[in-house]
């Protein structure tokens, strides 16, 4: 009869690799790979859309300008960051965002719930020089956002990506049919693909989130943007025992 | 070196390497081995306390649970997770604020006021909320900011100073505004007018020119003191400004370099207008007793009447 001994493991090296990859892999299997089964992992809550062509132009300058290595956008459910930051974030707020925000590092505040909680005045202000708002403010400037013009000319093919990661735009009739059903129509139409530049450019001038409606900025995505961060979800429709229940 | 035997007893792996190099085969030590079957313990009684081993798909919840009360008021209990013990964590602080909120929701404002134990929770309270809602615009003193968001701590109130004044501001919000005259007025109008405004308030001006820009403002043509008033003291009802104290917003004439550029800066607002002085609405944001709250705090910060 075969009798394991360690020796066996560590005088085989291709024993030892599948006996390797078998145990560091034990992590993943019970921490992540549940998380696909588990009926309660995503909150069932209305009013999650996919961003619009500027929200989602404004991401990516989130992204380029490296936001996420200072701003989180992860609301733990813990009394001190509810005081502060809002509703605890659901899995299902970011279930479009690809990638995700969460982030682990705050040298600035949590991001998750910034929308609405300040004007659009207050936003431009602070983006251009942190420091004339919030005096003991690390944040560095980036005035450069209102003075580059808006690059929005592939909207259409970054939506398209995110498309095929699983966003619902529509590239087709059929598809914004199944929006509409899904997202009522105002919604459906900002997600229709072959509109992306109008919708843009239409929602920029309405929001005149930069203070000046004759240009679309850098500065009016990423306003946009952060304007609609953490607002979709309606908190007053859900008694909070229900969302307890999910977890 | 080379045919040195090894000094201790401990038997060796048996290999041997490069001819001398030798492994001993030490056994753990005892507390580490200890320490190990511990942590394994402690792993199985966690299993069973807390929610653990997924399968198919749910997961052992544990046998551990929180009660809270749902919205119906009735006790509930479910198994402990973090967000029932959020829920619980913010009913039981709410349960300890509510004696002074209650009193706050059935006092009057000066009543609030006077009473110690109150103006305490009110100063320690409001200072929360007032740093996380309002010093983002209003800075954390609630000093301000010229050109962009009034000073609280002043006595000079755009929409007046009164506590009810106070809460209708912070209620309801505010949303100032200023036509422009640019297109209406020639430049040299606007110059006149620009003088008058800083003559008003005891600044150098140029008398030639003020007393042309007083003229301006109490005519059809600029119409200032259709809004401004007479007097130019402003109206609180509309939110405009009183000319005559030395109190600047929108106007950076305190920080203006010289004479040129403190008109330059009266200029400014007069011919582009305002129409940036947004306050947020706090209703539905706030509950009603905790703007009644921040209401008691704005009007402690110094410059309530």
């Amino acid at each position: 009869m075969f009798k394991f001994k360690h020796e066996n493991l560590e005088t085989n090296a291709g024993i030892l690799l599948v006996a390797t990859m078998l145990a560091i892999s034990i992590g993943g299997l019970v921490e992540i790979a549940p998380l696909f089964m588990i009926d309660s992992t995503m909150e069932k809550v209305d009013g999650v859309r996919p961003y619009t062509p500027l929200e989602q132009r404004g991401r990516d300058i989130y992204i380029r300008e490296g936001c996420y290595t200072c701003h989180s956008q992860m609301i733990r459910p813990f009394r001190d960051e509810q005081l502060r930051y809002g509703h605890y974030s659901l899995a299902s707020e970011s279930k479009y965002d690809h990638p995700f925000q969460w982030g682990s590092k705050r040298t600035g505040p949590d991001l998750a719930r910034v929308g609405g909680k300040y004007s659009n005045e207050w936003h431009v202000q602070h983006l251009i020089k942190p420091t004339s708002v919030v005096p003991e403010s690390v944040m560095p400037n980036y005035p450069w956002l209102l003075t580059t013009p808006l690059n929005y000319a592939d909207i259409g093919d970054r939506m398209r990506a995110l498309r095929i990661t699983g966003v619902p735009y529509s590239a087709n009739a059929e598809e914004y049919q199944r929006n509409v059903a899904q997202f009522g129509e105002a919604v459906a139409k900002t997600l229709h693909i072959p509109d992306a530049q109008k919708n843009l450019v239409a929602q920029a001038q309405e929001g005149n989130y930069d203070g000046d409606r004759t240009n679309v900025t850098e500065m009016d995505a990423l306003v946009a943007y952060l304007q609609v961060l953490g607002t979709m979800v309606d908190f007053r429709q859900y008694k909070p025992e229900d969302l307890v229940k999910y977890r | 070196m080379a045919n040195e035997t090894p000094r201790t007893s401990v038997q060796t792996t048996g290999h041997v390497w490069d001819g001398d190099l030798q492994e001993y085969n030490n056994p753990l030590p005892a507390w580490w081995i200890y320490g190990f079957y511990i942590t394994v313990a402690f792993a199985v009684i966690y299993w069973i306390i807390y929610p653990s081993w997924p399968f198919g798909k749910g997961f052992l919840p544990g046998v551990n649970s929180i009660t809270y009360v749902n919205a119906e008021g009735k006790e509930e209990s479910w198994h402990w997770n973090t967000r029932a013990k959020l829920l619980k964590e913010t009913q039981d602080a709410a349960a300890i604020q509510k004696p002074y909120y209650d009193k706050i929701a059935s006092l009057s404002y000066e009543q609030i006021s006077k009473d110690p134990e109150l103006s305490s929770f009110v100063l320690s309270a409001g200072k929360a909320i007032f740093s996380d809602n309002c010093a983002p615009c209003h800075q954390a003193g609630g000093q301000g900011k010229i050109g962009h968001f009034p000073n609280l701590t002043d006595d000079d109130w755009l929409y007046g100073g009164s506590f009810d004044k106070i809460h209708e501001s912070i209620l309801k919000g505010r949303r100032g505004y200023m036509p422009p005259f640019a297109e209406a007025l020639e430049p040299a109008q606007i110059d006149a007018l620009a003088h008058y405004v800083l003559s008003l308030s005891g600044q150098k001006a140029e008398p030639a020119k003020a007393a042309e820009g007083n003229k301006l403002f109490h005519s059809q043509t600029a119409a200032c003191y259709y809004c401004h008033g007479d007097d130019a003291k402003g109206r609180p009802i509309i939110g405009s400004a009183n000319l005559t104290d030395k109190v600047w917003l929108w106007a950076d004439v305190p920080g203006a370099r010289d004479d040129a550029a403190r008109v330059a800066a009266v200029r400014q607002v007069i011919a582009n207008g305002l129409n940036r002085g947004v306050m947020p609405a706090w209703e539905g944001r706030l509950k009603p007793e905790q703007i009644k709250l921040l209401t008691v705090y704005v009007h402690e910060l110094g410059g309530g009447k």
